[in-house]
């Protein structure tokens, strides 16, 4: 999923600060997982904003609302009447839904509340970690299921630099070596041969480097 | 049989050689160049000229090496793929042979998170095996990455890192089969404190047969003081420093540590000489460069 977290609360105010009502919307699913913006981060920001504003002397008026995707126009369509009443809306969906949301109400003016941080997976309760950099080339089967393009932080992908000390990264101790991991899974699947696998450089035409990337799907266009 | 460079020529007659390294300034003055190869020249058979080392930007590897050239001092140009995509890669090693540079260390590049400017973005194009298997197909076909028939194409003599103190021990001798693999022709190691470590891993890269395949030159660090022993083993990525180094320099007066390092140094020499499968060492005496000329003559080196 998309991982997310909301922006720190004075960045926020100061987004919103010259709106006189403005519309929090929320999104159901990923930023929900990752507690940056579902119904419940909605509320607690919109309880935030209000005692701010009090505090400050100000008046704003703030209405709460939580849609189930803001990267799909089915459900984008449920927030149209809410929009239409506020000044602005504060988004708390990724960097994709505050764009939809902007794509579909061309004339509002919409403000993100999170920042988007990256592809990833609840490790445990309350733990993100990235594991995916949508590449557009996937080369898992190759590293045993785990990504160095992602996961190293030099991209290294024929091997560990010279860092790397007790299965840690030496750019950050909280993070594991991938290579280190990768060696373990082929070690675990009995295939170390391929440890001295070449690997020639990526091709990073289907990444972003290659300019903002577009799918389509001919079966499935209306 | 065709050498590319000075340094590939006397590896290649069987040389003990001695290489050392000198950092570029924090700046664009090449009097701080000129001192370093001064304090250098006719102690070393090639210098490594470090390319914005613990990313600190300095003045660049390659006018610096080209400086270390036309004095005379063969340089070793140090080439990371941190801050250069493939394009800028192959142009520089264009610009650098133009330039009289006949020796490449390929490398990764220490992470900008280290650095004086940590906000930068990374490249990493290309990893540093791809770097080594670049610079060899520019030298064996004449083309660049694309296929393109070079009008004159970079010849040189391509070096490549190695660090046996690093973990996954087991994956450091698969590690150096591949950059021989990919095309490395010589080794420059980590800094040498435990010589045990270093011992097996020569031993295992003997029975794979490497060190039939590549010139490998051990690194040796004269230590400076009991503090930077220890700042070393605790603050440096990939450095392995026994506690009984740090007993050792921790065991003589503060004014003497130095000597004490450097006679460190000395006994490491000693070992590396006598050890099947290395062909030379090399000096990285870090902002020390004085010490160099002293080690070596002491060494008997030169």
């Amino acid at each position: 999923m998309i991982i997310a977290s909301q922006k720190p609360i004075n960045e926020i105010i100061g987004l919103v600060e010259p709106y006189k009502k403005v519309l929090i919307l929320g999104c159901g699913t990923c930023v929900k997982t990752c507690f940056a913006g579902g119904e419940d981060e909605v509320a607690v920001l919109a309880s935030a904003l209000r005692l701010s504003f009090k505090k400050m002397a100000r008046s704003i008026q703030i209405e709460e609302m939580t849609i189930e995707r803001q990267c799909e126009n089915e459900f984008i369509q449920e927030a149209a009447a809410g929009v239409e009443r506020n000044d602005a809306v504060l988004s708390l969906a990724c960097g994709a839904g505050v764009q939809a949301i902007a794509k579909r109400f061309v004339k509002d003016v919409v403000l993100p509340g999170v920042n988007t941080t990256f592809i990833g997976i609840q490790e445990r309760p309350g733990i993100f970690t990235e594991e995916c950099s949508g590449c557009g080339n996937c080369g898992l089967a190759t590293f045993g299921g785990v990504c160095p393009v992602t996961r190293c932080a030099k991209k290294l992908l024929n091997g560990p630099c010279g860092g790397s000390q007790k299965g840690v990264c030496e750019v950050n101790p909280d993070t594991p070596c991938a290579w280190h991991l990768i060696i373990e899974r082929l070690t675990t699947l009995n295939r170390l041969d391929s440890l001295r696998t070449y690997i020639p450089p990526k091709n990073w035409n289907t990444s972003l480097s290659g300019g903002p990337r577009k799918l389509v799907r001919e079966d499935h266009i209306l | 049989m065709k050498t590319f460079s000075r340094l590939h020529e006397k590896l290649s007659l069987g040389q003990f050689v001695v290489t050392g390294e000198c950092g570029p300034p924090r700046g664009a003055n090449k009097e701080v160049i000129d001192k370093k190869i001064n304090l250098l020249n006719g102690y070393v058979d090639a210098v490594n000229v470090t390319d914005n080392q613990t990313a600190i930007v300095r003045m660049s590897s390659i006018a610096a090496s080209a400086h270390l050239a036309a004095a005379g001092l063969e340089p070793v140009m140090q080439m990371v793929v941190r801050d250069r995509n493939r394009i800028a890669i192959q142009s520089d090693i264009m610009g650098a042979y133009s330039l009289g540079i006949r020796n490449i260390l390929c490398l990764s590049g220490d992470h900008q998170k280290f650095g004086s400017q940590p906000d930068a973005m990374n490249v990493f194009d290309i990893d540093s095996m791809n770097l080594i298997r670049t610079v060899k197909n520019m030298r064996e076909t004449g083309k660049d990455m694309s296929g393109f028939d070079l009008d004159v194409a970079p010849q040189m003599f391509i070096g490549a890192a190695a660090n046996p103190f690093a973990d996954p021990f087991e994956y450091r001798v698969i590690r150096l089969a591949k950059k021989i693999d990919a095309g490395a022709d010589f080794i420059q190691t980590q800094c040498i404190y435990n010589m045990d470590r270093f011992k097996e891993w020569i031993r295992l890269s003997r029975e794979q047969g490497l060190t039939q395949k590549v010139y490998i030159l051990g690194g040796v660090t004269p230590l400076r003081s009991a503090g930077m022993a220890r700042y070393m083993k605790n603050k440096v990525a990939g450095m392995d420093i026994p506690d009984g180094i740090i007993k050792r320099m921790d065991g003589v007066d503060k004014k003497n540590q130095a000597d004490e390092g450097i006679r460190i140094c000395l006994e490491t020499i000693e070992e590396l000489k006598e050890l099947k499968g290395v062909r030379g060492v090399h000096i990285m005496a870090i902002e020390w460069e004085d010490a160099v000329g002293k080690i070596v003559k002491q060494a008997g080196l030169k």
